[in-house]
């Protein structure tokens, strides 16, 4: 099929870049220290008693892994948007393309393969560093956040989300702007969701529209939030004495919310690459 | 519904295309017949790439319409059947031509053997064998140039366009270009050119178009050259006015000035004939020669003098 003939190349294009090195490094670096410190966390907290300590030992140790899968998701965020970033405008830009668009393949299939391809890498991504975080929790504090995997597949269709905006921007703008753009939308729901739950725990209805809106621009920070709220253990996601428990949970319509703005997203970028002069 | 004519390699009509302000093809009419190969010759900026882009998909025309071996431009199957050499051949630098190869076949949905196979064979016939494995990036220009044609004829295409193949080639990668287009022809294939050295389209192709401004201007044969007149000057001493009279039945257009005078003829045979009748009327003959009119007199004719460069 011609469309995985594109997403192996990319595949391949992606595995020699150095972007994608440094991407690894980082994430390599990043859970040898997590590794370090929850070892150290968890000595801290191993001497403490009284009658609420298993109860704080819990509360640490899930907010630990909680804050490691934070920091994934985070850097998931940059890999997502900044991998694909360039992909098609830097091969239209170069003139790349131009032998590929001349065989007899879809102008749809090269966007779709190319998405494709950077879906799977950040999937893999994403398993490699979640799946550090996870073991090193389970090793270290025997600690696992419940409903890990319901949570790693919002993260999973956070980063569809975002590779699709990518790939979209990248059939439509130049590079510069494409990656600008994904970051403000980014930046966007990220701060809409804050004074989202900001404005839940005021019970103020304004912001809380404000973040439902931010939401619905870029629906990828409330897909982190379902995932936070879903590995926390009931009672502490309901105590709301940690950062990452939310007041006001997304509901499950946001799921398909962010996979109908996936799709649309991408078949914009679409629509835009048809047309394209290259 | 418009019908093309199915023995047409490539046919064109009233094709335009504006980018913006900017016309770059005004109005484009063209029929190349298959097994031709064809000249696309113009000055810069006439709208050579930007015609052959619409032709292959990648540039959508403002209006017109055309055809690549009869079916219209934009149907996919028909370009699994065309290759195509851009003006500024581009490519993943990571890779090795070889694997440009593949990457290609696999675009064409040909067995894996099959590329194999071909690629091996275009690489040795490009002279690439020794680099192939080689990321592009380090390849020289000359190379490239060569990787691009190899990749151009892996499909085995009805139909080639080579947009400047020559640009930037040493003397010996342009005879390189120049053997293979004539393989090309030799198997059939339509060869469609675009140039602006007047020289290797004189020496390969059997018809060319002059564009200017995004428009056929004139048309031209090469291979019926042989019937097109020759331009003769003959310089003489003592020349009189019945000698210059008599070489009228040699040819056409009987021009003279001073000692010299200028004549058209059919063909070279007639130049013995014209020496022959000056001396015997006791003229002194001091020079005689016969010339075709070159590609380049007809490209500056017609291109006019107004023309600056774009
Ligand atoms: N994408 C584009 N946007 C705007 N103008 C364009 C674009 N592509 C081509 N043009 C303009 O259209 C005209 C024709 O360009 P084109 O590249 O087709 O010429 P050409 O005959 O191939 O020239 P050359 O011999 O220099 O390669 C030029 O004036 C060029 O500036
Ligand atoms: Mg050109």
């Amino acid at each position: 099929m011609r469309l995985l003939a594109v997403t192996r190349l990319t595949i391949e294009e992606a595995g020699r870049r150095r972007v994608l090195h440094a991407t690894l490094l980082c994430g390599a670096a990043f859970l040898v220290l997590y590794a370090i410190g929850f070892h150290y966390i968890v000595r801290g907290i191993e001497h403490e008693q009284g009658p609420m300590a298993a109860v704080q030992h819990m509360f640490v140790r899930n907010l630990f892994t909680i804050v490691g899968l934070y920091a994934v998701n985070f850097l998931m965020v940059m890999s997502a948007v900044l991998l694909p970033v360039d992909t098609l405008s830097g091969e239209i830009a170069s003139g790349v393309l131009q032998t590929v668009v001349a065989r007899p393949v879809h102008r749809t299939e090269i966007v779709l393969g190319k998405w494709l391809a950077y879906v799977l890498v950040i999937w893999g991504y994403l398993l490699l560093l979640a799946g550090g975080v996870l073991t090193i929790a389970y090793f270290t504090a025997h600690a696992l956040p419940p409903r890990a995997g319901l949570g790693l597949m919002y993260m999973a269709i956070e980063a569809v989300v975002l590779v699709s905006l990518s790939i979209a921007g990248g059939a439509r703008l130049g590079t510069v702007t494409n990656g600008v753009l994904a970051f403000g939308l980014y930046g966007l729901a990220f701060l809409g969701g804050w004074v989202e739950q900001i404005g839940s725990m005021a019970n103020n209805e304004a912001t809380r529209n404000i973040g439902t809106i931010a939401s619905l621009l870029m629906p990828s920070e409330s897909m982190w939030q379902l995932a936070s709220h879903q590995m926390q253990p009931e009672f502490l996601a309901q105590m709301r004495i940690s950062p990452f428990s939310i007041a006001s949970v997304p509901s499950q319509a946001m799921v398909l919310w962010a996979v109908l703005w996936s799709a649309a997203v991408l078949a914009s970028g679409v629509i835009g690459f048809r047309k394209r002069a290259l | 519904m418009t019908t093309f004519e199915p023995g047409l390699a490539v046919e064109t009509r009233h094709l335009r295309k504006r980018f913006g302000e900017k016309l770059a093809v005004a109005d484009l009419s063209l029929a190349v017949r298959r097994g031709e190969v064809f000249g696309f010759l113009g000055p810069n900026g006439a709208g050579k790439t930007t015609s052959l882009k619409m032709l292959l998909g990648l540039v959508e025309p403002t209006s017109g319409s055309g055809a690549l071996l009869g079916a219209p431009i934009g149907d996919r199957a028909t370009r699994a059947k065309v290759g195509f050499l851009p003006e500024h051949f581009r490519f993943p630098e990571w890779l090795s031509a070889r694997e440009l190869l593949r990457f290609h076949g696999r675009l064409l949905e040909l067995p894996e053997a099959v590329t194999r196979d071909r690629a091996e064979r275009l690489l040795g016939e490009v002279d690439l064998l020794d680099a192939a494995h080689r990321p592009m990036r380090g390849y020289s220009k000359g190379m490239l140039q060569r990787a691009g044609l190899a990749l151009a004829l892996l499909g085995e295409p009805e139909l080639v366009f080579l947009d400047e193949p020559t640009s930037g080639l040493d003397p010996l990668g342009r005879l390189l270009v120049r053997d293979l287009m004539r393989a090309m022809r030799d198997r059939g294939v339509t060869v469609f050119l675009n140039s602006h050295l007047l020289g290797e389209v004189e020496a390969t192709c059997d018809r060319v178009a002059f564009v200017k401004a995004g428009q056929v201007v004139h048309e031209h044969a090469i291979a019926a050259a042989a019937g097109d007149p020759v331009s003769v000057l003959l310089r003489a001493g003592g020349l009189d006015g019945e000698t210059v009279e008599g070489l009228a039945r040699f040819g056409r257009d009987l021009r003279r000035d001073g000692d010299e005078v200028h004549l058209a003829v059919d063909s070279e045979d007639a130049l013995p004939e014209i020496a022959r009748w000056v001396v015997s009327r006791g003229a002194t003959l001091r020079h005689l020669s016969a010339d075709r009119v070159s590609l380049e007199d007809k490209f500056l004719e017609v291109m006019g003098s107004d023309q600056r460069p774009g």
